[in-house]
């Protein structure tokens, strides 16, 4: 542990941290632009500069300068404070200064930074350099006029998406960054390079001149676009959320989101559900609340009634419909409602177990029908980074481009039952092995066949469990933990034929098989769900409410309420305790807070933050393999709920980034 | 008293005669290699050492010493690489080329020798794109050696493997800064590097690395065989050994010669040059060591001892020494101009500094020239020379800010009087 002296103040710094790490120790804030801790060092920028002693009668890049024993540093030396001028000016007599009529405007390192180390005035008297319009795809808007060439986008698309899509062209006063040959950014994280753009050159395109930031306010909330759980910020203003941006967690996001957890945003504010619905002569008609309630209450089920919960209610509307039926006298609950029906009788069997951060940790990692990019695409920059530390990854499955190396198995399952002696003795020889079965997986009925493989594999030992389900709805492992799993999966649902059917904002569910029971629809969106309903009760999407989210490791997450639901929409469990009522029974609980405190009792790993404990996995039955993974569950990776189908840079995205059609920009 | 004949290490400079395998031999190349490599790589790095050789590239770092930063053995299976920087871009040097062009084998003796004593698995030569004909030399060169058997495996049978690549540059003065080299020969853009880590740790494809000028490892042969003491009795201390001067612009016959080092400024060129145009009286001013040393007026560099401490004193440097001449003719201030204009033009746009720093120097340099400024904005042009300086990844910023400093330090009443007289013609 070298000692070093920063300004004067003398403190031990871990070996191999940097002289901009020891710095920020001392307390000492260094101004930096091309730096940032999850990309690698570029020094560039030479915003960074401090004195060092010993060294060259020079000021030194501290972002690039490892610290070392005995180092006197100095950040407030008149050479320092100079030296900071010098690079502010000189970034600052290209820059535009346009920033009245940029979106960066407010949350500029630029503006801050020249405000805090520049010099104020300029003495810059010739004409500013001017760069070409580039085109990077429908989420990035570029001015590239204002870039400082930090390269954080460069080596964000090579280091953690792990694609080459932007670079550097052409050297000196006309360096320009772009995407080669102008293709718009594919990589479903390419959005992130926006939030790592220090200046304005690279924006959100769907958020132009939407908002100063200081006009918004900042809820912060779960995304429910996949089974992540990613931490994100919504940024509201009135009733509308305006934009999304994640917040850091470095046990689930790092600070990295998804394209489709970013800019679904837009789909919040259309064909929303605003006021209830009833299926008159086959044709939906609109209706008060009173009508509706009294629409339900005359369908008289009795205990006739089962309850299916889509891919995004939070724990809360679950646990509320549950009291529900219950108090109806049914348990007719589901939530996998594509039909999949694994045993989900013990918990750590269909677990995220390695959990989402320690993935990286592993030495050889199997894949097992899951199309991870599409699936988790931030699992899946985790499982490069195991990569990057040298870990083997194995695909049974049809082949996905992983932007890491991969062996693929074939697509026939029955190779788990006998691996190719290559690929078991990298398994027996890993000191962290890893399997990660995925939702094509599971359809097959492979769950029982990867649990052999956990115990022929040792995939659980001290210190490490690497068997892992990777799912894609944000509610099912809060929906698996409340009992919204039947042993033959939606198929007992449609076995005992319901009188009545509560659907949670179910879009996915084949409902043509229900077609005898009252399916009412308590969700928030126009979509496949609305369509099949006798009644519509409009309710609240995930930025609408407060609610308790378990994400795929079983992570227990807390979001909070950011707008109101549009119109005559309502929470969702003030809707279920209001059909208690229409329904002529009792829940138990008249508050958010009584209701949450009833979940709480029920299941107390809901009641706080972090990790669920589902023990240990069950032993392994003989369960063959058999079946082959030709496909994915997902088809289009911008278009897989409700919101994103409604969102108009989604269905842009899908068909620009995805189909190939092109859009003519308008000239501006 | 000046070199004489037999001391010359480039005997072939002028290419009188060809360059081919048996000619060299005739000249005493690759004369029994398999005796130098014998010594041992402790023993030649020694030699090195005592010759007193210092970096024939620029930047004057003791050769031997370089060498020996190289690891004695792999610890981690990495092979050690040998680059030889042949991308002479800096203008007003050319004496790479003559070697190359004339006297190829010396160099890829010397890459072997060099090559052993650091242990050194092959050496690639980067040479600049736009030597096409010294490139096809350079190849035929290295051919004849694999087929005569002096490189390749086993090396002039003395049980060590090496191979001599020749990779040809597309143009980028910024590719002949070591760790730009580096990369450009990695197949990425010509961007220097940060350092630390330095090539000797980590360089080429992440393993130990020398980088080195051509005329550095070309004299490395005759160097050991003639030895260290031979070398060393050239030049004053810490300035040992013979150097090829390259003196262009005003003098009578601009030519390449081989001088011994601290020969006096205005030895070489009465003695090579046939004297400045217009006789010495008509001398106003001297590049030293290539465009980016600052400049050295007239009287001070007349009887200056052209080597590196000298020409440090002078507040410029040897560099390469591409002796730049100026007489009275020049407009000193456009042709300070076009310097910069090439460093801007040069500047790979990485780091803040120079990419921006280059072209604002050089529209300031423009106005200038023509004295479209304020007498303010010369010191300006000054400050900002001392921000560019010091500030930078690699030393091009350097190289851009010192030859306008040299121009201020000596030519500022040049520039006030441009300024005056251009305000006095808008005035009128």
């Amino acid at each position: 542990m070298p000692k070093v002296t920063v300004d004067g103040v003398e403190l031990e710094v871990p070996a191999g941290a940097t002289v901009l790490q020891a710095c920020e120790m001392a307390g000492k804030e260094i101004p930096r632009f091309c730096y940032h801790e999850r990309l690698s060092i570029a020094g560039n920028c030479r915003m960074c500069l401090v004195e060092v002693k010993p060294g060259p009668p020079k000021p030194q890049a501290s972002c690039a300068l490892p610290a070392a024993e005995g180092q006197e540093i100095r950040t407030d030396s008149p050479m320092v404070k100079k030296a900071r001028e010098g690079v502010m000016e000189f970034l600052l007599i290209n820059h535009p200064l346009d920033c009245p009529i940029c979106d960066q405007g407010g949350e500029c390192d630029l503006q801050d930074q020249s405000v805090a180390y520049g010099r104020g005035a300029s003495r810059y008297d010739e004409n500013k350099r001017a760069v070409t319009e580039k085109y990077m795809g429908p989420l990035i808007k570029t001015v590239m006029t204002r870039c400082i060439h930090c390269t954080r986008c460069v080596r964000f698309s090579e280091e953690i998406a792990g694609v080459d899509e932007i670079g550097a062209l052409y050297r000196g006063e006309q360096m320009q960054i772009t995407t080669y040959l102008e293709q718009a950014a594919k990589h479903e994280l390419s959005a992130n390079v926006i939030d790592l753009c220090p200046v304005g050159a690279l924006t959100s395109r769907p958020y132009a001149f939407e908002a100063r930031p200081w006009e918004l306010k900042k809820t912060l909330s779960i995304d429910v676009s996949d089974a992540v759980g990613s931490n994100i910020r919504l940024d509201s203003r009135g009733r509308e959320v305006l934009r999304i941006l994640p917040r850091i967690n470095d046990d689930v996001n790092e600070e990295w989101l998804s394209d489709k957890a970013r800019y679904q945003v837009d789909g919040l504010t259309r064909r929303r559900l605003d006021r209830p619905w009833i299926r008159r002569d086959g044709k939906l008609v609109a209706a008060t609340w009173e009508e509706a309630f009294a629409a339900v209450a005359k369908v008289n089920p009795g205990k006739s009634v089962a309850v299916v919960a889509g891919d995004m209610v939070d724990c809360e509307t679950m646990f509320a419909a549950k009291a529900l039926a219950g108090a109806l006298g049914s348990k007719l609950l589901e939530g996998r409602q594509t039909g999949l029906d694994y045993d989900c009788s013990n918990l750590a069997a269909v677990n995220f177990n390695s959990t989402i951060a320690g993935i990286e940790e592993a030495d050889a990692v199997l894949i097992v029908g899951s199309h991870v990019r599409w699936e988790a695409p931030l699992v899946n920059t985790r499982i490069r980074k195991a990569v990057k530390r040298g870990a083997k990854v194995f695909v049974v499955g049809a082949e996905w481009d992983a932007t890491y190396p991969v062996t693929n198995l074939g697509t026939d399952l029955a190779v788990l039952d006998k691996l190719p002696k290559d690929v078991a003795d990298v398994l027996k020889q890993a000191a962290r092995p890893a399997l990660i079965l995925g939702g094509a997986g599971l359809g097959k009925g492979a769950l029982g066949a990867c649990l052999a493989l956990a115990e022929k594999y040792k995939l659980v030992r001290e210190g490490w469990n690497g068997f892992n389900v990777l799912h894609m709805a944000a509610a099912r492992m809060g929906g698996l933990m409340l009992g919204y799993a039947q042993k033959g999966g939606v198929a007992d649902l449609v076995k005992a034929k319901p009188k009545l059917l509560l659907s949670l904002g179910a879009d996915e569910v084949d409902y043509t098989k229900f077609a005898d029971s009252i399916v009412v629809y308590i969700g928030h969106h126009g979509d496949k769900g609305a369509h099949a309903a006798d009644i519509i009760l409009p309710a609240a999407a995930f930025s609408e409410k407060a609610g308790t989210y378990v994400n795929t490791e079983g992570r227990v997450q807390f979001a909070d309420k950011a707008v109101f639901a549009p119109g005559d929409a309502r929470e969702d469990w003030t809707i279920l305790r209001a059909l208690a009522d229409a329904l002529g029974v009792s829940v138990g609980f008249d508050s958010f807070d009584e209701l949450r405190a009833a979940m709480i009792k029920a299941v107390p790993a809901f009641g706080s933050e972090g990790l669920a404990d589902y023990g240990a996995l069950p032993k392994a039955d003989k369960a063959k393999a058999a079946g082959t993974i030709e496909a994915y569950p997902i088809k289009d990776f911008y278009l897989t709920n409700a919101i994103a189908r409604a969102s108009e840079t989604m269905q842009r995205c899908s068909a620009e980034l995805l189909h190939g059609e092109s859009f003519a920009e308008a000239a501006e | 008293m000046s070199l004489q004949d037999k001391d010359r290490i480039f005997t072939n400079l002028y290419g009188y005669q060809p360059w081919n395998l048996d000619a060299a031999k005739k000249r005493g190349d690759w004369d029994k290699t398999k005796k130098l490599l014998e010594l041992g790589p402790d023993k030649i790095i020694e030699e090195i050492k005592a010759s007193g050789l210092r970096g024939r590239g620029g930047a004057g770092f003791p050769t031997g010493l370089k060498w020996s930063f190289m690891p004695k053995e792999s610890k981690d299976g990495r092979p050690s690489f040998l680059v030889i920087n042949a991308d002479e871009s800096e203008p007003g040097s050319c004496k790479d080329r003559e070697i190359i062009r004339h006297d190829p084998h010396k160099l890829i003796e010397g890459a072997l020798v060099a090559g052993f004593a650091m242990r050194a698995r092959a050496a690639y030569i980067y040479i600049r794109g736009e030597y096409i004909r010294e490139a096809q030399v350079l190849e035929a060169a290295v051919r004849e050696a694999y087929d005569a058997g002096l490189i390749g495996k086993n090396a002039c049978k003395s049980g060590y493997d090496f191979d001599v690549y020749v990779h040809r540059g597309a143009g980028a003065y910024i590719c002949g800064e070591e760790t730009a080299m580096i990369e450009s020969l990695e197949g990425k853009k010509g961007q220097p590097r940060l350092k630390p880590p330095f090539p000797a740790g980590a360089g080429l494809y992440g393993c130990p690395t020398t980088v080195n000028n051509v005329e550095s490892i070309a004299v490395a042969p005759t160097i050991l065989r003639r030895g260290a003491g031979w070398f060393s009795s050239f030049g004053r201390d810490n300035n040992k050994g013979t150097k090829l001067f390259q003196i262009s612009g005003h003098v009578n016959k601009p030519c390449v010669v081989e001088e011994a080092m601290s020969i006096p400024f205005s030895e070489l060129i009465e003695k090579h040059c046939g004297g400045i145009t217009g006789g010495k009286d008509n001398l106003l001013a001297v590049i030293p060591g290539g465009s980016s040393v600052p400049l050295v007026p007239a009287a001070q560099i007349w009887d200056a001892p052209m080597d590196f401490d000298g020409l440090r004193e002078l507040g410029s440097g040897l560099g390469t020494a591409a002796v730049i001449v100026m007489d009275k003719s020049t407009d000193i201030v456009r042709a300070i101009s076009r310097l910069s204009y090439f460093y801007k033009h040069e500047s790979c746009g990485q780091c803040t500094p120079c990419r921006e720093g280059t072209g604002w120097m050089w529209r300031v340099m423009e106005r200038l020239r023509t004295g479209d400024a304020d007498v303010g904005e010369i010191d300006m042009l000054w400050d900002v020379t001392k921000q560019v300086e010091g500030h930078t990844i690699c030393a091009l910023g350097d190289a851009a800010a010192w030859p306008i400093q040299g121009l201020i330090r000596h030519f500022r009443p040049e520039l006030e009087r441009r300024i005056a007289e251009n305000v006095r013609e808008a005035a009128e």
